[in-house]
Order: C-alpha cells, then structure tokens, then sequence
C-alpha cells in the first residue's frame, strides 16, 4: 500500500473500514505482520518469532477448551433450562491433575526459550562493535572495531516538523527516517554496546531482534546478524522525555562490496571540521549555518520562535545570556548548565564542531529581537574550547578498550 | 435464627445517634461509611483518570500532534496511571473490605474504627496533591507511573507533589492495612475458623499482609528519588557512584507485588458471584485459598522480568523468566476451579454474574498474554510496547474493574436495601465489554507490529489500529456514565431489594443480616457451625 500521498487522501471512513476489515480476517492472516511480529531478518529473530508462535498457540488451545467447557455450561446447566445444582466441591485428582498438566507445559516451553536465551545472550565473536549512545533525543554511534572503525556521527530525525504539526502531509516513513543513518554489512555479526548520556533510552530495532536499554553511566552490549539487505525500522523504547516518540532508528544493511565503499566515503570526513576552521566566516555565512544547526540540535526545546517553553525550557529570544558576553553564552552550550550540582535539561554539546558552534551561537545572536549584529567566530570556539579542555568528540570520552571491557 | 438476630440489630439501629450530614462523614468511624466514602472517591479518580486517557486516546486517534503537547502528553500518561492505581483500584476494593469483612466475619465494625477514618481522610489531600501537580511550574510528573531516574530527576516540582502524594497514600494503605488483619484475625464470629472464612476475606487478608509488606519499599524508593533531586545524594546518578538501574529493582520489588494487591481482592469477589449465581459452592475452597497465598508468596520472588532489556545477567533472566512462568499454575488452579464451579450448577446470568464472566474471559486472556511476556527473549520484543499496555490492561481493566462492577452490582441491594435496573446493568456490561475489546485488543497488534508505548506520535502504519482503540475507548468512557446513572437511580428510586435477592448467596451478610444492612452490623456475634 503506497502511503507517501499523506493523511489527507484517505479518509476517516476507508481507514476504519480497512481496520475492521483487517481485523476480522485477523485468524487466517495470522502470520502477517499487520497481526504479529514483524518479519524477522536475523536467525535470532526467527528464533523469537518461532517461539512466540509456539507460546500462542499452546495459549490458543487451552483457552479454547477451558472456555468450551465454560460455554458448555453456560448453555447447558442454566436455571432457565431447568438445570438443578448438582453439590460436589472437591476432587483432589483433578485438582492435582490441573496442577500438574500446566507445570509440564511450561517445562515444555520453558526448553526452547532457555535455548534461545542463551544463544541470545552471546555476544562473542563480534565481527564489528558500534557504539551507541542515546542523548536526549537523538542517537550517537561510533564505530569501535572491526571494519568502519573510526567512523562516528549521530542520528536523529528527519521528519520535518511541519509534518507533525500537519501542515504538511506526511512522508511515507514518517517518523520512522533519520537524516543519517546506521550502516552495517549483510551477515556480519554487529555488537551494539549501549549506554546513554543523560536518561534511560532503549535502542531497538524490532525485525533485527535487537532491544537494549541504554543506561547513563553504565554500558551493556546486544548484537544483530543481520541476513538481507535493506533498511530497518526501529525506534527509542524507553521514556526518555518530550521528544522520546521522536528518536527513531534507522539501519541501512548493505552488501559487503557496498559496506566497505560507505567507509571508505565516510572515513575521512572526520577531519572536515579542521579544514572548515581555517575559513574566514562572514556573519551571514554563519548565521545561515547556524539556523540549520539550531534546528537540529536545539529547536526541540527552545522553539523556532526562540520563545522555549514557559516553565520548562527558557526563551533564548531577548535572554539575558544570549544578549550578554560571548564567553558566558559558549561556556552554556559547551558545558552545559548545572544547577546544584545537578546537570539540566541544557546538556553540553561540545561534541558540535567548532564550526557549528560558532554558528549556533551566533544566529541566536542574530535571529528574532536579538540583534548583536556581531559574529562568533570558530576561532573564539576554540579559545573557549582550550581554555576548559573540551574537545569535540562524540560519544564520551571513555576509551574504546574501557567500553568494551565495560559491555558484557 | 436469622430472625432473632434481624430482631436485635433492628433495634439497635433505632437508637444510632450518630451526627449527619457533612459532619457524620468527616467523623465517622463507622465502617459503612468509611466503605461508601472509600467507594465514591474511587469512583472520583476513577473518573478524572478516564478522562486523562480520553485525552491520550483522542491525541492518538490519529498521527501527528493535534491536541496536546509532547510533554503534556506524558503528564498525561503519567498520571494516569497513578491515580488509576493508586486513587481508583486500591480505595475501591479497601471499600469493599470496609464494607463487607465485618459482616462477612460476624464483626460489629472494623477493628480501629478511628484509624479506618484516618486512613480514609489521607486520600483526599494525597489525590489533590496529584491533581495540583498539573498547574505548577512545569507542570506534573511526566516520567511515566514507574517513575524512573535518572529522568524523574529532570522533573519540576510536580515531581516532588507525586512523591508527597505517595507517601500519604502508602501511610493510607498501610493503616487500612493493619486495620484489616487485626479485624480478621481477632473479631471473627465464634465457629468462624479462618478455613471457614468466605473467599473474600481471606483474599484481603493476603493483599493485607502484601501491601504493609510492600508499601513502605515504594515509599524508600520514591524518597531516594527526592534526596537525590534536592539533597545531594546519588543513589541513581552514575557520577556520583549510584545506579539508575537500582531504582528499577526496588521500584518492582514493590511493583509486581502491587499487581497482585490489586488483582487478589478482585479474585475474592469473583470467588463469592460464582458460586451465588451457580447455586453451588465453590469448587476447591481449600485450594482457592493455597493458590492465593501461592501468588502471594511468588509475586515477591519475580521482579525483574520489567527488567529483562536493562542487561541483567543471564542467569538471572533465566530465574525469572522460570519464577514468572511459574505463577501460571497458581493462576491456572483459580480459573480452572471457577469454571468447575459453574460445571453442572443452576446458572443464571444477573449482572453481577455477567461480570464475573466477563471478568474470567478477559482476565485469562491477559494471563495468557502474561505468560507470552515471562518468557525473556519474546519479552525483549514485546517490552516497553503497546503489547504490554494492552497485557496490563486485560489485568487490570477486565480483571480489576469489572471484578468491582461484579460486586457492587452484587452487594448494593444489601448496602442500600434497592435494587438496581437489571436492564440497564445488563447493557452496562455489553457496553463495556465490546468496548472494552475494541479500545484494548487492537493493542496487541500494535505491540507485535513494532509501536512502543508512551509515544504522542507514531508512525503510519500503526494508524489504523490507533484509531479502532480510540474509539473504544471513547464508547468505553461513556459507558461508565450509564454505570453512574444506574447506582444513582438504584439509590433514589430503586425498588426495595427482599431480604435475600440473590438466592445462591450463604455468606453471613445475606443469611444472618436484614437488607438493607442494620448501620451496626452485628450487635452480638452469631454462631457459626
Ligand atoms: C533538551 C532540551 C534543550 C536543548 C536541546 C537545548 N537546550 Fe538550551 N537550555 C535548556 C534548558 C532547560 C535551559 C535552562 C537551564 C537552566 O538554567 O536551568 C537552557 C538554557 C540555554 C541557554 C541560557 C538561556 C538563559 O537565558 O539562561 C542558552 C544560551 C541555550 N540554552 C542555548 C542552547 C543552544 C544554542 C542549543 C542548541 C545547540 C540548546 N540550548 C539546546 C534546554 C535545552
Ligand atoms: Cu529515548
């Protein structure tokens, strides 16, 4: 079904429709993925979809004979029939019958699950380790080992917001589409090492099988062989604030021929933020730059209109920092604010580039009734930089032998 | 014998001076009263929850933001689920304890009739607290009801509202609590033996000893949230050495324990409908007992199966996922035994019994449901999905809820001394329940097909399901104001119940109590042989 034509073409009416429609020929579709798990593209997955299977069936048939039995008595030993109430309580057989015939069940269902637990579990003999890191609220990733390592970006929507909003009509993957995403190669065996910069997220891409809570402070690993090419879906599973229905992920999986072309396009990119520095900015070269900028990484909480959100995020339109000191404004973005010794919704983001710093900030300089009229150059990122020893890495600091010999 | 008794208690009643008006309400020790009170405010917040997920349904009836912003949308989430659990099931089935032990057990009144005042007067400020938390500076909690740091961290003071309300309501739960235990254990009737206790009270006896066991663990964790926000301490920040995880395992050792608190009283009120309805006793009331206080025992030993993505050790996913399942058989006995007891009885199908039925069906389909989220490597899937919301809400909704709607369509001819329009409660119960599946089952889908929980937005080929639930919701919503007009029309102009309005019911109130029941019950003990 081709849904890139937006809401708006299919009315209330049809949708419904098609939702009952679906739903009452639910029984012999069941093994569509309208009705059930999506279509697994890993063993593993295979393996939960089997098991899953297995378990709903097993449900299916007991619920049908306890039920049949109710309903046989619902018909048959009703008053209104003339049924007289017959006075036995007790038998101890059946009721050791019926406690013993479930357990067995479980043991049955028990063995297959325990298998694939395990096998779940292992994440030895990674052939590539990506780090990923959930921010509130985009994903970092950063490739440790293996083919690809030394790569690293982040990931987060694509969605234009008027999408949201519905002033414009929704794309095809709404929702489901980051402007950079995840690349892996077909059946190699990727360990995901999971951890979070401030809240709980949940890393999760459902027709991989992969679901891992990304914990702050605390780094846990899952894995994925991915068996077809092609792109998956997934999204954040964990509440992780405002945007949390707004972090998805996407993982391109490409044949190795085309995997290693992707790295060797995207190894050196690395090193552009260095070239950029020696550039000479104009005002509005940067502000142009910045406006891009602040509407990926700050307009979810300070608004497009630079207005925040009365209580919660402040308004960087007329605020006293924007319209202060350069040095007080990029301590703020490069540290972060802490209160209390308790960091804020405003986290550092000094893993931006010098460039992109430069520029965020000054087009908050620039834009609605700020009106310094004065650039910020990456220059002045840098001094503010050195002087507090921030450098621009993404992903923490932490050292790639720590993390993965922090990840079981 | 029972007219002896009606005789005596009658006469009592006559000279009952007790204040009226507002005044016998906010100093009543009485059990009635505190019963009937405990019942409307859970009606209240049973209300004010309903229309907190209306709003949730109607932002998701379809994709993109229409009607509420991102984070309202979780203080909605949130707190709805606080005051569903903790504003609506629990006071309602601690008024059905209010209200029935003592004449179940041939008790006067409850054992603390000023401590069960107190308990009840808690609620109130607890719930406002709650409500209140949505006009403050940003606005309630918005960290979902499980409340995990490090984010409940983040929070504005609606966050410390909820943990207050906490506090006060966990003192509420457990004083009602004690009260309830000293009442079973010291003022039964002579010959009542605890293996003679109607199934009810000794369901509540168990959720009694569960939630003066499991309470004050929450009341640790709430309060290890607020230290950590406003007085340094850092036992879930990782910097300073703490563990977002730990607040996790205490959150669920009190957490999974709470389900049952909620769905255990539940089973002892279906335990006393059955049979009443069937004519017959109940089928394995030794067992019945045994299988409860199974779940009672396991519910403490099975936590972290909310936990199976946050990367616990395998063995310890084995253990629980071995644990969990093992809870089916227990519950199974429960379910197996009640169908026994409709087996070859005189069934008919009053409201209160439709109820129950509706109740047995859908609460075995959310056991089901159950057992496919113990098994880990599914539940890794499944976990933090529509699947669950729809699993906890055949638990909670069709096993809970419609468990109460069995009871007070049962006990309300012998609390008010009417009866309530059969007709009407029979369409209350088809409303619900098709609406009831239409708003939850769909949910399964969404789950399996990939749509996480706790999510204003979502993606497009989770619409259709989405708009299906919403509309159940919405039927299901106005549902409970037909619920609301039948009890009010019962009350003002029902027809006067006989003495005995259920023929298959043999607890003490129906067998030894005129109807209405006398304001004391039982003046002196009756005997019971
Ligand atoms: C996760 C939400 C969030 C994001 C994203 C965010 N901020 Fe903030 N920002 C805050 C909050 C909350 C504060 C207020 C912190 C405090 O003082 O308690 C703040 C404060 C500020 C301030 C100080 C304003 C004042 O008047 O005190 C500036 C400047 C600022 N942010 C700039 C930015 C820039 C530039 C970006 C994008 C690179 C950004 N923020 C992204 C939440 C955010
Ligand atoms: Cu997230």
């Amino acid at each position: 079904m081709k849904r890139n034509s937006g809401l708006t073409k299919r009315t209330i009416g049809s949708r419904l429709t098609a939702a009952f429609l679906a739903a009452s020929a639910a029984p012999c579709l069941a093994a569509h993925a309208r009705f059930n798990l999506q279509q697994p593209n890993s063993q593993l997955g295979q393996d939960i979809y089997d098991l899953h299977t297995l378990i709903m069936w097993v449900c299916v048939i007991i619920f049908v004979g306890v039920f049949g039995v109710m309903c046989y008595a619902i018909v048959k030993h009703r008053k209104s029939v003339g049924h007289q109430a017959a006075h036995f309580h007790e038998n101890t057989t059946v009721e050791v019958v019926w406690t013993v015939i479930p357990f067995l069940i479980l043991i049955g269902i028990a063995i297959p699950a325990t298998k694939t637990l395990i096998h779940q579990r292992d994440t030895s003999g990674a052939d590539i380790t990506i780090k990923v890191t959930g921010y509130q609220w985009k994903w970092g990733y950063q490739y440790l080992t293996g083919e690809g390592e030394g790569i690293s970006f982040f990931s987060m929507l694509a969605t234009p917001r008027e999408q949201i909003s519905g002033s414009a009509p929704k794309g095809e993957h709404y929702l489901l589409e980051v402007d950079q995403p995840l690349v892996v190669p077909v059946g190699r065996k990727v360990r995901m090492v999971v951890t979070a910069a401030d809240v709980l997220h949940a890393w999760w891409v459902p027709s991989l099988a992969a679901k891992q809570d990304a914990i702050p402070g605390f780094v846990r690993a899952t894995w994925f062989k991915a068996e077809r090419e092609g792109v998956y879906r997934g999204q954040c599973a964990e509440l992780c604030g405002k945007e949390h229905g707004f972090m998805p992920i996407v993982v391109h999986v490409l044949s190795a021929e085309k995997y290693a072309q992707w790295v060797s396009e995207h190894k050196p990119k690395t090193d552009t933020a260095a070239v950029d520095v020696n550039k000479i900015w104009t005002l509005e070269e940067l502000v142009a730059r910045g406006e891009k900028v602040f509407a990926q990484n700050c307009v979810a909480c300070h608004q497009a209109n630079g207005m925040g959100i009365p209580g919660t995020f402040p308004a960087l339109n007329g605020s006293a920092v924007v319209k202060g000191p350069k040095a007080k404004q990029l301590d703020t973005v490069l540290h972060g604010v802490v209160l209390d010794g308790k960091p804020t919704a405003m986290q550092s983001f000094a893993h931006l580039s010098d460039v992109e710093l430069a520029a965020v900030v000054t087009y908050t300089r620039n834009a609605w009734n700020n009106k310094s009229g004065e650039a910020v150059t990456p220059a002045d990122v840098k001094a503010a930089r050195s002087k507090s020893g921030s450098a621009a890495a993404p992903a923490g600091s932490s050292t790639v032998a720590s993390v993965l010999h922090a990840a079981r | 014998m029972s007219t002896a008794v009606h005789g005596h208690t009658h006469g009592h009643d006559d000279h009952a001076h007790h204040p009226t008006g507002l005044r016998r309400f906010l100093t009543t020790t009485n059990h009635k009263d505190i019963g009937t009170m405990y019942l409307w405010f859970a009606f209240a917040m049973f209300l004010t929850g309903g229309v907190m997920a209306l709003i949730i349904r109607a932002e998701l009836f379809q994709p993109g933001l229409q009607i509420t912003h991102p984070d309202f949308f979780n203080q909605m989430i949130s707190l709805h689920g606080l005051i569903m659990v903790f504003g609506a099931i629990m006071p309602a089935f601690v008024g059905f304890a209010n209200w029935q032990i003592p004449m179940m057990i041939g008790a006067p009144d409850m054992a603390f009739p000023r401590l069960n005042n107190w308990s009840f007067w808690l609620l109130p400020p607890a719930a406002s607290l709650l409500v209140v938390s949505l006009f403050v500076p940003g606005g309630a909690v918005a960290a979902g009801w499980t409340l995990y740091p490090p984010l409940t961290v983040q929070m504005g003071m609606g966050m410390d509202l909820a943990i207050f309300a906490l506090h006060i309501l966990g003192m509420s739960s457990i004083l009602g609590s004690i009260n309830i235990i000293t009442t079973i254990l010291n003022m039964r009737a002579p010959g009542m033996t605890l293996m003679k206790m109607p199934l009810f009270v000794w369901t509540w006896l168990i959720t009694a000893y569960l939630l003066v066991a499991v309470m004050p663990v929450l009341a640790g964790a709430v309060t290890m949230v607020l230290t950590d926000r406003h007085f340094g301490t850092h036992f879930f920040n990782p910097a300073g050495g703490g563990d977002p995880v730990l607040f996790q395992h205490v959150f669920w050792f009190f957490g999974h324990p709470e389900v049952y608190i909620i769905a255990i009283p539940a089973f002892g009120v279906i335990s006393q409908v059955i049979p009443a309805f069937s004519r017959k006793p109940l089928f394995g009331y030794t067992s019945m007992v045994y299988a409860t206080a199974s779940i009672a025992i396991l519910s403490f030993l099975v936590w972290a199966h909310h936990m199976y993505t946050t990367g616990i050790p395998l063995e310890a996913q084995l253990y629980f996922m071995y644990a969990t399942s093992l809870i089916a058989v227990p519950t199974g006995v429960k379910v197996f035994n009640w169908v026994a007891t409709m087996w070859k009885g005189s069934l008919s199908f009053e409201t209160p019994m439709l109820f129950a039925i509706g109740f047995l069906f859908l609460f075995t389909i959310g056991g089901f449901t159950g057992l496919v989220l113990a098994i880990t490597p599914v539940d890794i899937q499944l976990h933090d999905t529509y699947y669950v919301v729809a699993h906890f809400h055949y638990v909670m909704v069709a096993g809970a809820l419609f468990s109460a709607f069995a009871g007070i369509y049962f006990w309300l001819p012998k609390w008010i001394g009417r009866m309530y329009d059969e007709k009407l409660g029979k369409w209350h119960f088809w409303l619900s329940f098709i609406t009831f599946n239409l708003a939850f089952f769909v949910q399964h889908f969404l789950g399996l097909a990939g749509m996480p929980r706790r999510i204003p937005d979502y993606a497009l080929q989770f619409a259709d399901f989405n708009m299906v639930s919403s509309i159940g919701a919405f039927g299901f919503g106005l549902s409970q104001l037909l619920f609301l007009y039948i009890i009010v029309k019962a009350i003002r102009s029902g027809e006067k119940a006989p003495a005995r309005p259920w023929e298959g019911a043999d607890t003490l109130e129906w067998t030894h109590l005129p109807t209405p029941a006398p304001y004391h019950s039982f003046e002196t003990p009756p005997l019971v042989k």
